[in-house]
């Protein structure tokens, strides 16, 4: 049986995204004895994934901040269960980790929205940030075919960097009307930061074709994805590609707030002025309070930093900005909502739930999540309905039951390695 | 850029581009990650540890998520292609 290494904060962030950096950093600067844990490899989250070590990028600032300030980085670990309050443990390279706490930042962040479509199972059919994070870490796509497809401003990012590795995206689909799109644009005027991103976007996807109300049917191919069907302004249309990358804008990665008993609405952690959860000491910044993008997050991982950190009163000043970017997620959240034409997506035979192979037929044989999981085993693999449960959730309007521990699979060793009345050996200091 | 390093997949050996994950390896030798309950093939979704569509063995320990661990030099990664 492997040790347990036990290490003990003032302040414990979860996550080292935007979010999760700007609150330990601040947080750290405060003064306190901050420990940031990461399930990557590396902080910076996806958005800044591999850019850590790259010069000109608003992720080295941050992270130079946060080194300076003295954090301990602890990466490639994740955060499976709270055995008692102010307690995580946490899987570790190597082994398992308990991690006390006075004050607790959850900075998740958030994942993909996947639908299911026919052929949605086959190799190379990835999720657009999915296939992102795999060239980041990488993979070569100069010369390669990448249709990119589903929702959201993630599509129009992955495109312009994946083709500036080399890729040719034959097309974008946004399942979005034009006319909510224009909304969008409208509203992003308001935001001179946004205006200066979209310009670039726009050079930077010149010549790229651009289909609204639009998006994959099936993809077809015999060992990974040969073409993709895509049905655009009512008509389907083949087209030949080596990748298809596909995701239906974002959702929030609150399981670890839920299983702490923190309140959520409509997936999304509540939390007040300071970013603290409805559980006293426990806060929450970034995507799982609200899919607002990179600026939200830094603001609110500063509000939450500060606050956590014991410096409430100098998070204040940070409120307004924090209200026009969360005005900017209310209409992101309006412009990308799903069109009721995908729940028709998925044929009966197509399979839904991934980890268990359930396909739709199986599914719509019940009346709820939990009918359904106990009959046919949806969400019962490894994923755990990260990637069913949303889709789930939206096909048959389906809410999921409470979250249990552990709330990532883990080995069986670090959920016996636990034991509270064991003599505690404190160890200092991280591996950052 | 850094240097290219070696790994296996499959018993094969291939250079993959330094710091890159044992799932950028898998993609690139050509193979799928995992075969799914009812035989599927199945390759990387989420690219960031969420789905558990890329997991294989890696130097023996079973359900490793490809995507989030760095290649190192003679590693062996099997996937139950």
């Amino acid at each position: 049986m492997s040790n347990i290494t036990r290490d003990q904060f003032d302040v414990l962030v979860v996550g080292g995204g935007p979010a999760g950096l700007a609150a330990a950093t601040c947080a750290a600067e405060c003064g306190r004895h901050v420990g940031v844990v990461d399930d990557n490899p590396a902080l910076g989250g996806q958005i800044w994934r591999g850019e850590v070590g790259k010069a000109a990028s608003e992720a080295v600032d941050w992270y130079a901040r946060l080194r300076a300030a003295g954090a301990n980085v602890l990466c490639g670990t994740r955060v499976f269960h709270q055995p008692e309050p102010e307690v995580l443990l946490a899987e570790a390279p190597d082994g398992p980790l308990e991690l006390k706490y006075n004050k607790l930042i959850l900075a998740t962040g958030a994942r993909e929205r996947f639908l299911p479509f026919p052929g949605w199972t086959l190799p190379n059919v990835m999720g657009a940030g999915g296939l992102q994070a795999l060239v980041k870490s990488g993979l070569p796509i100069a010369g390669k075919r990448v249709v990119v497809a589903g929702s959201g401003p993630l599509l129009l990012a992955v495109a312009a960097y994946l083709r500036q590795h080399g890729a040719e995206i034959p097309i974008i689909c946004e399942q979005a009307s034009w006319g909510s799109l224009v909304g969008f644009s409208l509203a992003l005027l308001r935001q001179p930061q946004k205006v200066r991103q979209g310009f670039a976007l726009r050079k930077q996807l010149a010549g790229i074709s651009f289909a609204a109300s639009s998006w994959p049917v099936s993809a077809r191919g015999e060992r990974a994805v040969e073409e993709v069907v895509i049905s655009q302004s009512g008509k389907n249309k083949t087209v030949p590609c080596d990748y298809l990358a596909c995701g239906f804008h974002l959702v929030p990665n609150s399981e670890l707030a839920a299983l702490l008993g923190c309140r959520l609405r409509d997936d999304l952690v509540q939390v007040d002025d300071y970013q603290q959860t409805s559980v006293a000491g426990i806060f929450c910044a970034g995507e799982p309070t609200a899919i607002g993008g990179l600026e939200l997050s830094l603001v609110e991982g500063r509000i939450a930093g500060l606050a956590a950190g014991g410096s409430a009163p100098a998070a204040k000043p940070l409120f307004a900005e924090r209200e026009k970017l969360r005005k900017f997620a209310r209409v992101l959240d309006r412009t990308f909502s799903l069109r009721a034409e995908l729940r028709g997506l998925p044929l009966p035979e197509t399979i839904v739930c991934r980890c268990e192979d359930v396909t739709r037929s199986r599914l719509a044989q019940h009346t709820s999540w939990r009918a359904a999981k106990l009959q046919t085993r949806c969400g019962m693999g490894p994923c755990q309905a990260r990637v069913c449960g949303p889709a789930t959730g939206f096909l048959f309007g389906w809410a999921q039951d409470s979250i249990r521990p552990p709330i990532f699979p883990t080995r069986f060793e670090n959920l016996i390695t636990f034991n509270p009345e064991a003599e505690r050996s404190e160890i200092t200091g991280g591996r950052g | 850029m850094p240097e290219p390093i070696t790994v296996t997949v499959n018993g094969t050996s291939l250079a993959v581009p330094g710091g890159a994950t044992v799932a950028v390896a898998i993609v690139l030798a050509g193979a799928a990650c995992r075969k799914s309950v009812t035989g599927e093939t199945r390759g990387p979704l989420c690219g960031m540890g969420i789905c558990y569509e890329c997991r294989a063995v890696i130097n023996g320990q079973l359900h490793c998520r490809s995507c989030q661990i760095i290649c190192q030099p003679g590693m062996e990664v099997r996937t139950d292609e």
